[in-house]
């Protein structure tokens, strides 16, 4: 039982976050997005993915960590999911690292909101903490802002 | 099964499966002889058998089923192994095969079943069965043996059709919508090169393109009947065990659909079917205490809309009873006793999409399969549709599947709007209009709401950058603006324009269907590519309409409303004249019943017998104040020209008197409600205001009275 797993790494507003590399279907440049009005404000448009549209999230916006920073051209790393391909919008991409599950724990009761429904836990480097996030939930539970079935 | 036409398809798609099965019969047969332990392969030939055998019956081709009834009887003992099969049994059933091919090839060229006569064939299979050995097996295969000729008819049928893999279908169907997009690339950059030679060979491919792509989607398209034709015999079988009486009627039964939405409607489809009879009509007794026929109606309609299939479930049954909603919602835990208190009529319907949730009274054979109503919108949202239900206690239920033409390429007309581009369905685009400001009228405004006279009949606008929050323009630039691009557009019968930053080219676009995120904004249909690589959104054009509150969410009466409309459909439309009354105060007539609208000076008023008339077009125009009649007190009284609209019945004229006209409408015919007044017929929903409708007759016949 070498519990050793491969993480897809990528930064956000100075921290390393990761998913599994078994989720993440390629990581591509910046693309243009075409905007999504009455979209959940979360969804940062749609982008062309070889004939396929994807759904790009703004994963800043989704974890509550500011605006992009200007001039910053986001990365999109595209996930798996059981809906498709989606891709999450990030400041950058790191490296395929292997993790080793020991170095792993949960993430602390201080961690509050909306963090600490996309972050399982940290993956304690040398160097610097590595979050580990939940793609599916990275992707799931975006209330719509209208629906439009507003009430009679 | 009234329709001669389903009725012979069914009766194809019945020939063309036999005859595959029969040759796997006759592989399974003989391998069986070689191994006739095989249990598997025993019951393999057994299920082929029950199979002919059960839809023969069905069909009513009692020839047929006879035979195969004791095909069917004698596999029954090999499978249970109280039979050991041998080559006697062997011979036996393969004549029975032969036999039914050439039955199959006598339905196949008259009809019926034959007149040959296999009653031989028969006695040998039943004594086979009772493990005689056969008296004199002489081999006479030419009794049962087709006539010449019967065996190239009945390849006939099998052999026009091929079965193809659907996902090579679909990859096929991917590599088009590919192909259609590359066209698009190069006719754009094309039009800039002034080669004679290329231009000719991408027209020559823009012309194949377009030919290739209409021939992949014609064989993944398939009429709704391939379906529907299941369900008469469903509902049959159900109403007899729910003791329930129950009519079936279908519209639009030819709508075609891409076969892999066919495929996923399928059990969505039968299950909302059994729901109807199921839960949604009551019994007779019940019907003839509640005043309605003891036969129940149960009406499927299909239709297309905006690039979108829609699909009506629709009972006449009691309704879905929402008190009785919120209390089991609330005693199964799925809401909280406060917030169920707080719930509308509609957010209650909506609590029968959650997981875990029935009112059935008792669980029912058919209900109690553990399969709700989350199931089905889940499987339907799937494919990108939608589930809706609307109900109205007495009347009805009626439930409406919509779902796009996924895969599917749809001509489009592609607008700007604050910098984006979106794609609207050319099926619900009416016309473009221009407004050029100086010229002609352009856009007004009723109480801040922009509409335009478009041939005189009023037009209500719609700005597309403010409905999708973009743009906030003030209705008074909306006026000002020296050109105006509008859309004419049309959802649920009703006309809208919709005000564009630009109008582009049509396009052919391959319709994607947009992630789980997206799927309840409900405003898009969808998403595409364009030619130059970047997605635009598609337009649901009905999504719209309702969003910008053109239509009411009521967007279809319900079966109740149109049987009680008598023989008027759900689909017919009437145009009413809406005006004022007083203040508030709103009716509406039909535009039919109405000659003209006049303007008529207070002054060329005059009295006869102390009634009010005006000279009119060379003869006396009696004058009905409907504010009179009606006894509305805060009328315009002082009014000034008055409004009048002018009845025309032969030579007979008479002018009602109206405070003001307000509009007309298109509404669907439905049957008014509520209190009706003297005069009146009632109430009907207009424009989601409550509007009286004028019973012209009585008015008349009241006022010929006084």
């Amino acid at each position: 039982m070498a519990a050793v797993r491969q993480v897809c790494t990528f930064f956000l507003d100075g921290l390393c976050f990761g998913v599994d590399v078994l989720r993440v279907q390629e990581v591509i440049g910046y693309r243009e997005t075409t905007r999504v009005p009455l979209a959940p404000p979360v969804v940062r448009g749609l982008i062309n993915l070889r004939g396929q549209i994807v759904t790009a999230i703004d994963l800043r916006r989704r974890l509550e960590l500011g605006g992009w920073p200007a001039g910053c051209l986001p990365t999109n790393v595209v996930l798996r999911t059981d809906d498709g391909a989606v891709s999450l919008l990030v400041d950058e991409i790191g490296s395929v690292v292997e993790v080793a599950a020991e170095s792993f724990e949960r993430p602390p009761e201080t961690l509050r909101g909306v963090a600490r429904e996309l972050i399982c836990g940290a993956y304690k480097l040398e160097e610097r903490l590595l979050l580990l996030l939940d793609p599916d939930k990275a992707v799931q539970g975006l209330a719509p802002e209208a629906t439009g079935r507003s009430e009679p | 099964m009234s329709d001669a036409g389903d009725m012979a398809d069914v009766v194809r798609e019945f020939l063309i499966e036999s005859r595959e099965n029969l040759d796997q019969l006759d592989r399974d047969l003989v391998a069986l002889e070689k191994n006739p332990d095989s249990r598997e392969t025993l019951a393999s030939v057994f299920r082929t058998i029950h199979t002919i055998k059960g839809t023969c019956g069905f069909l009513g081709f009692g020839r047929l089923e006879a035979l195969t009834h004791a095909g069917e009887s004698l596999l029954s003992r090999l499978r249970d192994g109280k039979l050991r099969l041998g080559p006697e049994i062997t011979t036996g059933l393969l004549e029975m095969v032969d036999a039914v091919r050439a039955m199959l090839a006598d339905i196949e060229a008259t009809g019926a079943d034959g007149e040959a006569d296999h009653a031989a064939l028969i006695e040998r299979l039943v004594r086979l069965r009772a493990d005689e050995p056969a008296p004199a097996p002489g081999p006479k295969p030419r009794e049962t043996a087709p006539p010449d000729g019967a065996e190239s008819r009945a390849q006939a049928a099998a052999d026009g059709t091929i079965r193809v893999d659907v996902g090579l279908l679909d990859r096929l169907m991917t590599l088009v919508g590919e192909l259609v997009l590359a066209r698009n690339q190069l006719l754009q950059s094309g039009a800039a090169r002034p080669d004679a030679a290329f231009a000719a060979a991408s027209q020559r491919l823009d012309l194949i393109t377009t030919e290739l792509q209409e021939g992949v989607m014609k064989t993944r398209m398939q009429p709704i009947r391939a379906v529907w034709g299941r369900l008469p015999r469903v509902v049959r079988d159900l109403a007899v065990t729910c003791g329930k009486q129950v009519r079936m009627e279908m519209e639009g039964r030819d709508t075609e659909l891409d076969k892999t939405v066919v495929e996923a409607i399928k059990d969505p489809l039968i299950h909302l079917v059994r729901n109807a009879v199921d839960h949604g009509i009551e019994a007779p007794a019940a019907r003839l205490a509640a005043g309605k026929p003891a036969e129940g109606c149960l009406r499927l309609r299909a239709f297309h809309e905006s690039g979108l299939v829609n699909l009506d479930i629709a009972d006449d049954g009691a309704g879905i009873d929402t008190a009785r909603i919120r209390s089991e919602a609330v005693e199964r835990g799925l809401v909280g006793a406060d917030e169920a208190a707080r719930l509308g009529e509609r957010e209650l319907l909506e609590l029968i999409f959650l997981p875990g949730f029935s009112t059935a009274e008792k669980v029912t054979r058919i209900s109690g399969r553990g399969v709700g109503m989350d199931v089905v919108r889940n499987n339907i949202e799937k494919i990108g549709g939608t589930l809706d239900v609307q109900s109205e206690p007495g009347r009805g239920t009626t439930f409406r599947i919509r779902i796009p033409l996924t895969l599917a390429i749809v001509p489009a007309l592609i607008v700007a709007c604050d910098g984006d581009r979106y794609a609207i369905p050319q099926g619900s685009v009416r016309e473009l209009v221009r407004l050029e400001s100086g010229t002609g009228r352009g856009v007004e405004l009723i109480h801040g709401a922009p509409v335009h006279r478009l041939r005189g009949a009023l037009l209500p606008l719609v700005h597309l950058g403010r409905e999708l929050g973009v743009a906030a323009p003030a209705a008074a630039d909306l006026v000002a603006a020296r050109v105006t691009d509008v859309v004419v557009l049309e959802a649920a019968g009703r006309r809208f324009g919709l005000i564009v930053d630009g109008v582009l080219d049509p396009e052919e676009i391959v319709v994607k269907p947009l992630g789980r995120p997206l799927r309840a904004v409900p405003v898009f249909a969808g998403a595409t590519i364009m030619g130059d690589g970047r997605v635009a959104l598609i337009l649901d054009v009905l999504g719209l309409a309702q969003r910008a509150h053109v239509v009411s969410e009521v967007r279809e009466p319900t079966l109740g409303e149109a049987a009680a409309g008598g023989a008027e459909v759900a689909d017919e439309r009437r145009d009413l004249l809406v005006f004022a009354l007083g203040a508030g105060g709103r009716m509406a007539m039909p535009l039919a019943l109405v000659a003209r609208l006049e303007e008529v000076p207070r002054a060329a008023v005059e009295w006869v017998g102390g009634r009010p008339v005006v000279q009119y077009r060379g003869g006396i125009l009696p004058l009905v104040p409907l504010a009179e009649v009606f006894g509305v007190p805060d009328a315009a009284t002082d009014a000034d020209p008055l409004q009048v609209v002018v009845h025309a019945d032969g030579e007979r004229r008479v002018g009602l008197v109206v405070d003001r006209i307000l509009d007309v409408v298109r509404e669907p015919a439905r049957p008014a409600g509520g209190w009706a007044r003297p005069g009146t017929a009632g109430s009907v929903v207009i424009q989601q205001r409550v509007t009286e409708l004028l019973d012209l007759p009585a008015v008349l016949a009241r006022e010929a009275m006084a």
